[in-house]
């Protein structure tokens, strides 16, 4: 899979769950995909999303971009985490 | 450590309310109404002698061994088929009974071999047993006359005589042994369900026959081993019994295949299993079994198990036998050097629905606590994740409502999206028995699964509808009782949200919800869909079972999501006989996710983003836990190809056959740099591990499973590990050297943890459950005895949730390249990727996956039975052989998945559900075309099979 279809599937992803809020009662709605993409979204892919919505949000729904005010932006770059990946002790 | 012994009370329990006092041998006595005189004998500790009864089926009396005297009544009558009757008085000895009794002993064993001393069921027979109790000394006829025992009478070909019967791969049949008690008959009947036995003939020219004078291979039979439960003589036995001898020790235990959890006494001989026999106290299955876990046990000594951890750099090479030290030095120094190099969000782990609660908890704390990421999945992700969504949502737990006995009071089930009599035997046997007695069934699946007509039983409504069209048709129902008035109005104003249903009402009100809307794409007639839902909300108790054909679809939490309106809208939650039932498809299913398995969430269900629960183990874990979710499988494959994802803990698991769309599994796992399979055969995933550590089985740990009733099992070691170390020793040696500082001495101990940690498991423990024998959580200061039925006095959640639940088309659709929808399943005798049961002589029912397809369909593509066929769509193509039937619809193929040549996953794509990435399987537009044999990718990925299970000194053993 290369870069591009990544980025698609990811696309996919988001509108589907705006294709399953779109139907609920309309308050419910922005609130109801960023709390869902919030929950089981991990930082990489919402790093993604963010990436597609800054470069003009292309193929994303409409619902997906009035979300993303109500998704949390991942504490970037998540991956540099160079301590050997051993939790700290408290 | 001795056998253990049942009590056989010879009838089944009555369950009258109303209790009866009688004499039987001057001890008084009291049992419920409707209980046997023979039953209420042996409660007082009298044993009546008998034989044509026993308590796993209902009386026939026909032996007349079992004859009483009643004071006040002529005669003699048999016990097992008189009821008790107040102050009645009984006696069980007296001469003339004792006469009467030695009589017709003698007459059976007239025509009875005497062979005791070799026979295979010396010391468990229960002729030879009454023999003794009535004390037969003689016997005053030869077999000189009429007999079935020898194949010729004085030179003379013996026509009553048959030969034995040994096609079953299990057992044998031997008529010459047969005293016609007809308890195989009636177990079939109405333990099994299947009516496979018949008695053919009359009189003393009757004989036990499968089928129309079948061998038992060639029969309807199933293979469940009833009758051979039943059996009280040498006639149905086990082929090991004949082959090893009788048992003397055994220990109760779980079934590790699907998810009802039967409870077995595994029967054994040293470390030699002889036999596993269900256990009647088993809560699941009350005595019942299917022919996987009561036979097909053999894989645990089959040649292929892998007893030594390997290693190999390149996953081209042969791998390399090593100690286990070496390979956690290297595992350790491997996943380090990753995170070091890529991030700590680089590697993480897969839990096992197969392995126990123990192990899958070990596996995410590793991950968690270990490896300092939350990305740790389990296989239930490709299953019933949309449940967990879905009925969290609805109800605020994802749990099943029910246990199985409920079924014993449903009027009308709903079954939809699975094949119980092929996925979840035992429950299929319950409930069809349920079905016999009356209860309504209504079938919501595009194929004509077993149930929709079988001995006995007839669904009242099929509703065979268009792969993909769950909600449409779920939403349709849901109209049809809310236009209707059918709704149930006062259990929805207590127990739900009584604006959120006014909300969904005049959702699921609206015209193109109705069953005449959405016929034209769902393909079911509108006229059923009204007959169906007018049957389920005014039938009575209504109970809806649903399986895979439910959840894996892009829009599968929102098919469970509408299950839980309708079961809410119906008023049919919270009580026995009703409720939402998901039959989970693995035997730790229900299991893995209580433990945690889930990227986003802690044991118990409770979020990552959980202050306070992240609390309790940062405090007992001494660790600082990641607060944001973690990959998802699906997510960790698209992150490997990336390059952000580069190792892998794989417990129990074999995701490239499982998981939908092989090309970018392989490429997935291709992509990283250390990939551990934990297991106990080199499955397709091993293809590209690095490093393999063995596996034990079931039979060999102390651990506990959770069934789909949310029961929780004991599991008992009965033979020491053949690789050496217990799986949650491997996981914890991996743990010590990653630097983690773990020291458990026993498996109880990690279910202690799980209880102080995780609320709904707060009195679970080693003790408790020997105890109580089983367990269905939650199971805390609340519920002392667990809980069988949920939300009785209200939603976990508080008030029940009404969600809308808008059809949607999935992205998959037919079009001119691609005209066919392809389903998948499975069935009885393979379980899920088949690497157990394909190491077991249940091959014999089922060799190779088969494409179902339509004759129309067929006849189109100049497709005859048993063709080889190219199935292919946008995602890839394989092939395999055609089986013709009218079972599917047209437009519909079907097939199995249980072999990994047929590659039936390099078909399926990567769209998933909207809500918890669980692949679509169950629809793919798919062409079918004739063909003359394999594709370039099997003959390759073959190729790479074989590479890549050599092992460097050992010469490759042929598969
Ligand atoms: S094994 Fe089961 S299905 Fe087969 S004949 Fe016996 S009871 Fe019937
Ligand atoms: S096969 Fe066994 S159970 Fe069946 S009738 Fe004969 S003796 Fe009885
Ligand atoms: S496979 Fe399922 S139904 Fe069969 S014995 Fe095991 S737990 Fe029971
Ligand atoms: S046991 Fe009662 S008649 Fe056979």
């Amino acid at each position: 899979m290369s870069h591009d279809q990544g980025r698609e599937k990811l696309i996919r992803m988001a509108n589907q769950i705006a294709i399953f809020f779109m139907s609920q009662p309309k308050t419910d709605r922005a609130k109801g995909v960023a709390t869902h993409i919030n929950r089981f979204w991990e930082p990489r892919m919402r790093k993604h999303l963010f990436e597609c919505l800054d470069e003009g949000a292309d193929g994303l729904m409409p619902l997906v971009v009035e979300a993303s005010t109500l998704i949390n932006r991942p504490s970037s770059p998540t991956k540099l985490d160079k301590s050997g990946g051993v939790a700290k002790p408290l | 450590m001795s056998l253990i012994h049942e009590i056989d009370y010879g009838t089944p329990a009555s369950r009258s309310a109303r209790q009866v006092t009688l004499t039987i041998d001057g001890r008084a006595i009291t049992v419920p109404e409707g209980t046997s005189i023979m039953r209420a004998s042996m409660e007082a500790g009298i044993q009546i002698p008998k034989l044509c009864a026993t308590d796993m089926v209902d009386a026939f009396g026909s032996c007349r061994l079992c004859l009483v005297e009643v004071e006040g009544r002529n005669g003699t009558p048999s016990s097992c088929t008189t009821p008790v009757a107040p102050n009645m008085v009984v006696h069980t000895q007296t001469n003339r009974l004792k006469d009467i009794r030695r009589g017709v002993m003698e007459l059976y064993i007239s025509d009875h071999p005497l062979d005791c001393l070799t026979c295979a069921a010396n010391g468990d027979c229960e002729l030879q047993d009454m023999a003794g109790a009535v004390g037969l000394r003689d016997v005053r006829y030869g077999y000189e006359g009429d007999n079935h025992v020898r194949a010729r009478n004085d030179g003379a070909i013996n026509a009553k005589w048959m030969p034995k019967d040994e096609s079953n791969p299990y057992f044998t049949y031997d008529p010459s042994k047969c005293i016609v008690c007809s308890r195989c008959v009636r177990a079939c009947e109405e333990v099994q369900g299947t009516f496979a036995l018949t008695i053919e003939g009359r009189g003393f020219a009757s004989r036990v026959s499968p089928g129309a004078h079948e061998h038992f291979l060639d029969s309807e039979c199933v293979s469940c081993g009833a009758c051979v439960q039943a059996c009280p003589t040498a006639t149905l036995t086990e082929k090991s019994v004949i082959a090893i001898g009788q048992p003397e020790h055994s220990a109760v235990t779980t079934c590790a295949y699907c998810g009802v959890g039967c409870s077995f006494k595994a029967e054994m001989r040293g470390e030699e299993l002889v036999r596993m026999v269900p256990w009647k106290e088993g809560q699941a299955n009350r005595g019942h079994s299917c022919v996987k876990g009561r036979f097909a046990y053999g894989y645990a000594s089959h040649k292929d198990r892998i007893l030594n951890p390997m290693i190999r750099e390149k996953i081209s090479d042969p791998w390399r036998e090593v100690t286990w030290e070496e390979a956690f030095s290297h595992i350790a120094t491997e996943f380090r050097r990753i995170q070091y190099q890529y991030g700590r969000d680089a590697i993480g782990g897969i839990t096992s629905s197969r392995c126990t609660n123990e192990e899958t908890f070990l596996v995410q704390k590793l991950v968690r606590a270990g490896f300092g990421n939350n990305n740790v999945d389990t296989c239930a992700r490709v299953c019933h994740s949309p449940t967990g969504y879905g009925l969290g949502q609805a109800f605020g737990t994802s749990a099943g409502t029910q246990n199985f006995d409920s079924i014993e009071q449903s009027d009308v089930v709903i079954v939809i999206g699975a094949n119980p009599t092929d996925g979840h035997p035992v429950f299929g046997s319950r409930l069809k028995k349920r079905l016999r007695q009356g209860a309504k069934l209504i079938v919501i699946d595009p194929r004509r699964i077993d149930l929709v007509r079988t001995p006995h039983v007839e669904a009242a409504y099929h509703l065979p509808l268009k792969p993909g069209t769950n909600v449409a048709v779920m939403t349709a129902l849901a109209h049809v009782i809310v236009t209707e008035g059918l709704a149930a109005e006062a259990f929805i104003r207590e127990r739900c949200d009584w604006s959120e249903f006014e909300d969904w009402a005049a959702f699921v009100s609206e015209e193109n919800h109705s069953p005449e809307a959405t016929e034209s794409f769902t393909g079911v007639p509108a006229d059923l869909i009204r007959g169906a839902a007018r049957l389920f909300a005014t039938g009575g108790n209504g109970a809806i079972y649903y399986g895979l054909g439910v959840t894996e679809h892009s829009q599968g939490s929102t098919t469970v999501m509408a299950i839980a309106n309708l079961a809410m809208a119906t008023g049919n939650i919270g009580r026995p006989g009703v409720g939402v039932n998901p039959l989970r498809g693995q035997n730790n299913v229900q299991g893995s996710c209580d433990m945690g398995s889930f990227p986003h969430e802690l044991p118990g269900y409770r979020h990552i983003s959980d202050d306070a629960t992240r609390d309790t183990f940062e405090k007992l874990w001494g660790v600082t836990l990641n607060n944001e979710p973690g990959l998802r499988i699906p997510n960790m494959l698209d992150a490997a190809v990336e390059g952000t994802f580069k190792g892998i803990y794989i417990q129990g698991e074999d995701i490239l056959q499982s998981d939908p769309d092989t090309r970018h599994v392989s490429a997935g796992l291709e992509a990283m740099e250390c990939v551990v399979v934990h297991d106990l055969f080199l499955n397709e995933t091993a293809n590209y591990a690095h490093v393999f550590l063995p596996g034990s089985t079931f039979l060999e740990k102390d651990r506990t499973f959770t069934n789909a009733e949310r029961r929780i099992n004991r599991v008992r070691r009965v033979m020491t590990p053949k690789n050496g170390l217990a799986d949650w020793q491997v996981t914890q040696k991996l743990a010590q050297a990653m630097g983690l500082n773990w020291n458990y001495a026993h498996p109880s101990e990690i279910m202690d943890e799980i209880a102080a940690t995780t609320p709904s498991f707060a009195l679970v423990s080693y003790d408790y459950l020997d105890k109580m024998g089983s367990v269905q959580w939650p199971c805390n200061e609340a519920h002392p005895k667990g809980s069988p039925i949920m939300h009785v006095d209200g939603f976990v959640r508080g008030k029940g949730k009404f969600i809308r639940t808008e059809y949607v088309a999935t992205d998959e659709r037919t079009g001119p390249r691609f005209p066919l929808l392809l389903t998948t399943g499975r069935i009885l005798s393979q379980y899920n990727v088949g690497a157990q049961t394909r190491r077991t002589k249940n091959v014999i029912w089922h060799a190779e996956d088969r494409l179902e397809i339509h004759p129309h369909d067929a006849e189109q593509r100049g497709i005859k039975d048993s063709d080889w066929i190219k199935l292919a769509s946008r995602s890839g193509d394989t092939t395999l052989r055609a089986q013709i039937t009218d079972r599917v619809s047209p437009g519909v193929v079907y097939t199995t998945f249980h072999h990994p040549d047929t590659q039936a996953n390099v078909i399926t794509t990567d769209f998933s559900d909207w809500a918890t990435n669980c692949p679509e399987y169950k629809v793919t537009a798919v062409q079918v075309s004739p063909s003359n044999g394999p594709t370039q990718w099997q003959e390759d990925y073959n190729d790479l099979s074989n590479r890549s299970r050599r092992i460097a000194g050992k010469i490759q053993a042929a598969e």
